[in-house]
C-alpha cells in the first residue's frame, strides 16, 4: 500500500512521517514518533486516553487520520513538562492522588491541561462536565477533580506572581 | 483497530469535493469523522476514497440573514454552543449541543455530519425537523433546498442523493413568544440518547397555535408525533390534554431492545421526554400554569 510523507508540529517541533492513508494519529504518535505517553484505550472515541490537543483543542487522536493532522499543530503529554520541570496539572495529580492504575492519566492531563486554558476559573461542577470525555476505570475521580481544582489554584497564583 | 484502505482527498472548494464525489465509485465525504471511522474500523463501512471537507471555509460558521439563520453544515458543537447569534435566536440549538457526546468529540462533531448520517441516536434531526429548518443541498448540477421534515427516511437512509453534499442549513429564529423544550434520557456522557424529545411551539393567549414534537432513538429515524400534535393544537393544554397527548407519543414509538432498555421501557421514557420538553416549552412561551 502506498505510503504519504506528511509534516506537522509536535510538541513545538516539526517532525515527518511516512503513512499510509488509513493510519490513525494515535497510532504514528506511538510507534513512528516514539510518543507512547498517548494511550490507546478504546479505540471508538469513548475513553478519552488518546486525547491530545490539536491546534489548541482537545481531540481524541484514535478518531483523526494522521493525514489530516499534516501542517498542523499537536501537543502529545510528552509535551507539558518544560525546563523547569512538571506542568502544573502533572503535578497537582500527584500531589492529589489523582490517578490510581494510572492508564488514563495522560488523557486526562492533556485534557486538564486544555480545560483549565477555556476556563481557569472553574467551578466543580464544570470541571466533571468539562472532563466527562475521559472515562477512568478505577473509578478514581474524587481525586481526578481535586487534582484539577490544585492545578487550577496553582496556574491562578503562578498568573497573579508573574 | 484501522480502517480498511482507502484513499485520502483533502479538498478546499465545494466544487472540488463534489468532482471527486461523482468521480469515484464508493466515495465517502469525512466531515468530523466521529461516526464515520469508527463504522470504517468495524468495516460496517468501506468506502475506497474518503473526502475530507474540514478545509472547506465557506462550509464554516453561522449567519443571520433576516428571520433565518444560516448555519454552515461543517460547524462544529462546541461553535454551536459558543454562538452568541443562536444563544439569542435558537438558544435551543445550544441546549441540545451541550448534551451532544463530550468535549473532545465537540470540537470535531458538526451539524451537518450528524444530519447526513441518518443514525436514529443522532440529536439534530428531530430538533431540525421541530424547528422547520431545510437543508441546503450541493451537487454538480446545482443547489437545491428541502425541508427537514420529510428528509429523514429510516436508518442510515436519508433523502441525500448520490453526489450530494449538505453545505448549509437554514432555520427559522424564534420570535420573542417561541416556546422550546429538549430532554434527553441517557445512561452516560457520550452515550446515545435512550430517548429524546423537542417541543418548539407557540401559544395565542393560552392555546396552543402552533406545535412540533419530535422523537429521537424511538424509531428507525427521527420523527414527528402528529397524532400529540394535533391533541394539542388550538387546545389549551390541560393537565388531561397533555397526558393523552404523552400517551399518543407512546404509541407512535417502535424503538428497537437493546442493552439502554426494551420496546416498553423506551416508549415509557420517550413519553416522560416529552413531558418535560412540553413543561418546558410552555414555561419559555409565557404560559401562566
Amino acid at each position: 500500500m502506498s505510503k504519504r510523507a506528511i509534516s506537522f508540529n509536535l510538541n513545538g517541533e516539526s517532525v515527518d512521517a511516512m503513512v499510509e492513508d488509513r493510519e490513525l494519529l494515535v497510532h504514528v504518535l506511538r510507534e513512528q514518533l516514539n510518543k507512547t505517553g498517548t494511550h490507546i484505550g478504546c479505540e471508538t472515541s469513548h475513553c478519552g486516553v488518546c486525547t491530545v490537543d490539536l491546534d489548541g483543542e482537545s481531540v481524541k487522536s484514535c478518531t483523526i487520520l494522521a493525514v489530516q493532522v499534516a501542517g498542523r499543530s499537536v501537543m502529545s503529554v510528552e509535551g507539558l513538562k518544560d525546563q523547569s520541570g512538571l506542568h502544573a496539572v502533572q503535578q497537582a495529580f500527584i500531589d492529589e492522588h489523582g490517578l490510581q492504575c494510572g492508564f488514563c492519566t495522560t488523557g486526562m492531563l492533556m485534557r486538564a491541561y486544555r480545560f483549565l486554558k477555556e476556563n481557569p476559573d472553574p467551578s466543580e461542577e464544570e470541571i466533571r462536565w468539562g472532563m466527562s470525555g475521559n472515562l477512568c476505570r478505577c473509578t478514581g475521580y474524587q481525586n481526578i477533580i481535586k487534582a484539577v481544582q490544585s492545578a487550577a489554584k496553582k496556574l491562578k497564583n503562578v498568573e497573579q506572581t508573574a | 483497530m484501522i480502517p480498511g484502505a482507502f484513499e485520502f482527498h483533502a479538498v478546499n472548494t465545494v466544487q472540488e469535493a463534489l468532482k471527486l464525489l461523482n468521480a469515484h465509485e464508493d466515495a465517502k465525504i469525512i466531515a468530523g469523522g466521529h461516526s464515520l471511522l469508527p463504522m470504517m474500523k468495524l468495516r460496517f463501512a468501506e468506502p475506497t476514497h474518503l473526502i475530507d471537507i474540514n478545509g472547506i471555509p465557506s462550509l464554516k460558521g453561522i449567519t443571520e440573514e433576516g428571520d433565518s439563520l444560516h448555519i454552515g453544515a461543517m460547524t462544529n458543537e462546541n461553535e454551536l454552543i459558543r454562538s452568541e447569534l443562536l444563544q439569542r435566536r435558537c438558544p435551543l440549538l445550544v441546549e441540545v449541543a451541550k448534551l451532544i457526546a463530550d468535549p473532545q468529540i465537540r470540537n470535531r462533531g458538526t451539524i451537518g455530519g450528524d444530519i447526513a448520517h441518518g443514525d436514529p441516536g443522532n440529536d439534530h434531526p428531530a430538533v431540525m425537523m421541530a424547528l422547520d429548518a431545510e437543508f441546503v443541498i450541493q451537487s454538480e448540477q446545482g443547489e437545491r433546498v428541502v425541508p427537514a421534515n420529510g428528509f429523514f427516511l429510516g436508518t442510515y437512509w436519508t433523502g441525500l442523493e448520490d453526489g450530494e453534499l449538505i453545505s448549509s442549513i437554514r432555520v427559522p429564529a424564534f420570535s420573542a413568544d417561541t416556546g422550546f423544550g429538549f430532554h434527553k434520557l441517557k445512561r452516560k456522557t457520550g452515550d446515545f440518547a435512550t430517548a429524546a424529545a423537542t417541543v418548539v411551539l407557540r401559544l395565542q393567549g393560552d392555546r396552543v397555535e402552533h406545535i412540533r414534537i419530535a422523537m429521537t432513538n424511538v424509531g428507525p429515524c427521527a420523527f414527528r408525533a402528529e397524532a400529540a400534535e394535533r391533541i394539542l393544537l388550538g387546545n389549551s393544554p390541560s393537565d388531561a390534554l397533555i397526558e393523552e397527548a404523552a400517551l399518543a407519543v407512546q404509541s407512535a414509538c417502535e424503538p428497537v431492545k437493546d442493552l439502554s432498555g426494551d420496546e416498553e421501557y423506551k416508549a415509557a421514557m420517550a413519553a416522560e421526554m416529552m413531558r418535560r420538553a412540553l413543561h418546558d416549552a410552555l414555561q419559555t412561551a409565557g404560559a401562566t400554569a
